[in-house]
């Protein structure tokens, strides 16, 4: 069975979901990015959706499965190039998108990922920084 | 008796084709159409003698079957010119009076070939009758289809004009809604602004509602389901222009837009600036232009 | 105004494969009847709702999608089956929220939201028939 390759990079991982994911593939993608977020200690997921036409509740379901099982591991998702088709369905629908931050573009997510990373390193403990930001 | 009918039709279109074209093109000026200014003569005759020579073609190719491949061609010019009456303002009487007025010169064409032959005049008659009838109706036909694409089309030309969407800087767009925003603009609102975003990379879209006169919950609604959509993109959104009394209308109604918003585009537009990263500076000299 | 059908035929849905086809088909069907990008998008997320519902709680079964006609208006018609253990409390299931765990998710209500026209139809221990339709 196919899996979806995931890209290390400048300390974040990024996967480029394509369109019509079935159940194994999605279940697989979540076991893979686990895996590789503690293996690299990877701080950042990218997930890069702009070639997806559709996104239903059941992808809605495992982009937001995928960002809690990475903030537990403390790593940040971003979801990038969401297409305003989709966008405006998606609000339609009603889904949010809980835990996960959005970026316009690949460049875009990587960027957000790296600020939050530069911040923690200035406060010297990105725990202790959410607890008092409240 | 139908097939004598097609051939008698056929002779007096052919044989008599200068006759009938003249006749035609006299009745058409006379029912009006040259006088209400919209076609010149010389395009009306063009039109007609186009027409008719290809229906002289299609009856000989193919006989009273106006919907055939043989017919073709003529149906192809009937539409053309219907199309461009529809957009040129004709109205459907005219546009039909196109085709049904060819009928009573080639009525008469046919009785001069004829002559006495009662049955062969009956026959012509009819035969003329029912393919000129369907090709009227094909024609009336294109001409509604394309009246109403013409409206389709204004009324969303009319939705895409009341929302430009504006940039303000890098990065930075403004959406001056004007009017009233139902379900239907907002969609096309929606849209454009997401568009907007994707085209510019935008990071901030302010949406400035000084000209939406009320802001009911169901307005809200409506903006609120943009500002999302645009969050899922990754841009934020400001919303800016909310008057005093609009203010105190949303607290009253319970209304809650939990977005940032701000009195005026200029503070929006502040509020983006600084959060992009951008400082304005005054200049100490009299210099004036700030370059960025 | 009455509708006709002008086209129409069921594809049989009892595998995640099956789901993906019903989207590739409702998304000629759509682009078929000239349904601008957002519609298209819309009606193809509400089929694939209600195919994955027809799968995951209905035990499959299967969606008869048909291009309708009412006067000069063209429109795509979805219907999705199932015999399975029907729906006790339509009016429940219809406002479940979704969350990113729990909740049945039963996707009925964004199928709704998404959708022109929405009907269901559920007897518990029979089956369940969902019909939505968007116009052009």
């Amino acid at each position: 069975m196919d899996r979806i390759p995931i890209l290390k990079l400048g300390g974040a991982l990024i996967v480029t979901i394509q369109v019509d994911m079935h159940d194994r593939l999605a279940l697989a993608l979540e076991e893979d990015l686990t895996a590789m977020i503690v293996r690299t200690g990877a701080r950042g997921v990218l997930l890069e959706i702009s070639a997806l036409e559709i996104v239903d509740s059941f992808i809605g379901r495992m982009l937001v499965s995928i960002a809690a099982v990475s903030r537990v591991l403390d790593a940040e998702t971003v979801v990038a190039g969401m297409r305003p088709a989709v966008a405006i369905t998606l609000v339609e629908l009603g889904l949010e998108l809980t835990g996960i931050k959005t970026a316009l573009n690949v460049e875009r997510g990587m960027a957000l990922i790296q600020a939050r990373l530069a911040e923690e390193e200035e406060d010297g403990h990105g725990g202790d920084r959410d607890r008092y930001e409240g | 008796m139908t097939m004598d009918g097609t051939e008698v039709l056929k002779r007096a279109v052919t044989e008599d084709e200068a006759a009938i074209l003249g006749d035609w093109t006299g009745a058409l000026r006379e029912s009006g159409s040259l006088q209400s200014g919209r076609i010149r003569e010389a395009e009306l005759q063009t039109q007609a003698k186009a027409v008719l020579g290809q229906f002289r073609d299609a009856l000989a190719a193919a006989g009273l079957d106006a919907d055939s491949g043989g017919y073709a061609s003529l149906r192809e010019t009937l539409a053309e010119i219907s199309r461009s009456r529809a957009i040129q303002g004709f109205t459907p009487t005219d546009t039909a009076n196109f085709v049904f007025s060819l009928k009573e010169p080639i009525f008469e064409a046919l009785g001069r070939t004829c002559a006495a032959d009662a049955s062969a005049l009956a026959g012509g008659v009819l035969a003329a009758g029912k393919v000129l009838d369907r090709l009227g109706l094909h024609t009336m036909e294109v001409f509604l289809a394309s009246r109403e694409e013409v409206i389709g089309r204004q009324g969303q030309e009319i939705a895409e004009l009341s929302t430009p969407v504006v940039r303000l800087w890098d990065g930075i767009l403004a959406l001056p809604l004007i009017g009233t925003l139902d379900s239907a603009r907002t969609g096309v609102v929606m849209e454009n602004l997401l568009q907007a975003i994707v085209d510019e990379e935008a990071e901030i879209a302010i949406i400035d509602i000084t000209g939406v006169p009320t802001v009911d919950t169901l307005v809200a609604q409506h903006l609120l389901k943009t500002v999302a959509a645009a969050r899922l993109m990754g841009a934020d959104c400001i919303v800016s222009g909310i008057r005093p009394q609009i203010a105190q209308t949303m607290v009253h109604l319970g209304v809650e837009l939990n977005v940032v918003s701000k009195a005026t585009l200029a503070d929006a537009f502040a509020v983006a600036l600084r959060r992009t990263g951008r400082k304005v500076v005054r200049q100490q000299a009299a210099v004036t232009e700030e370059r960025r | 105004m009455t509708v006709t059908v002008t086209k129409a035929d069921t594809l049989p849905i009892h595998s995640g494969d099956d789901v993906v086809r019903v989207r590739q088909r409702v998304r000629a069907l759509a682009i078929e009847i000239g349904l601008g990008l957002v519609d298209q998008t819309k009606i193809i997320t509400a089929a694939s709702e209600l195919a994955r519902n027809t799968l995951d709680y209905g035990g499959g079964g299967d969606m008869r999608a048909e291009i309708v006609q009412a006067g000069m208006r063209k429109g795509l018609r979805l219907t999705f089956e199932d015999q399975g253990p029907g729906i006790a409390d339509i009016d429940q299931a219809m406002t479940d929220h979704y969350t990113s765990g729990g909740g049945l998710g039963l996707g009925l209500g964004g199928a709704k939201r998404l959708s022109n026209e929405f009907h269901i139809e559920s007897t518990p221990g029979a089956g369940t028939r969902v019909t939505i339709a968007r116009w052009k």
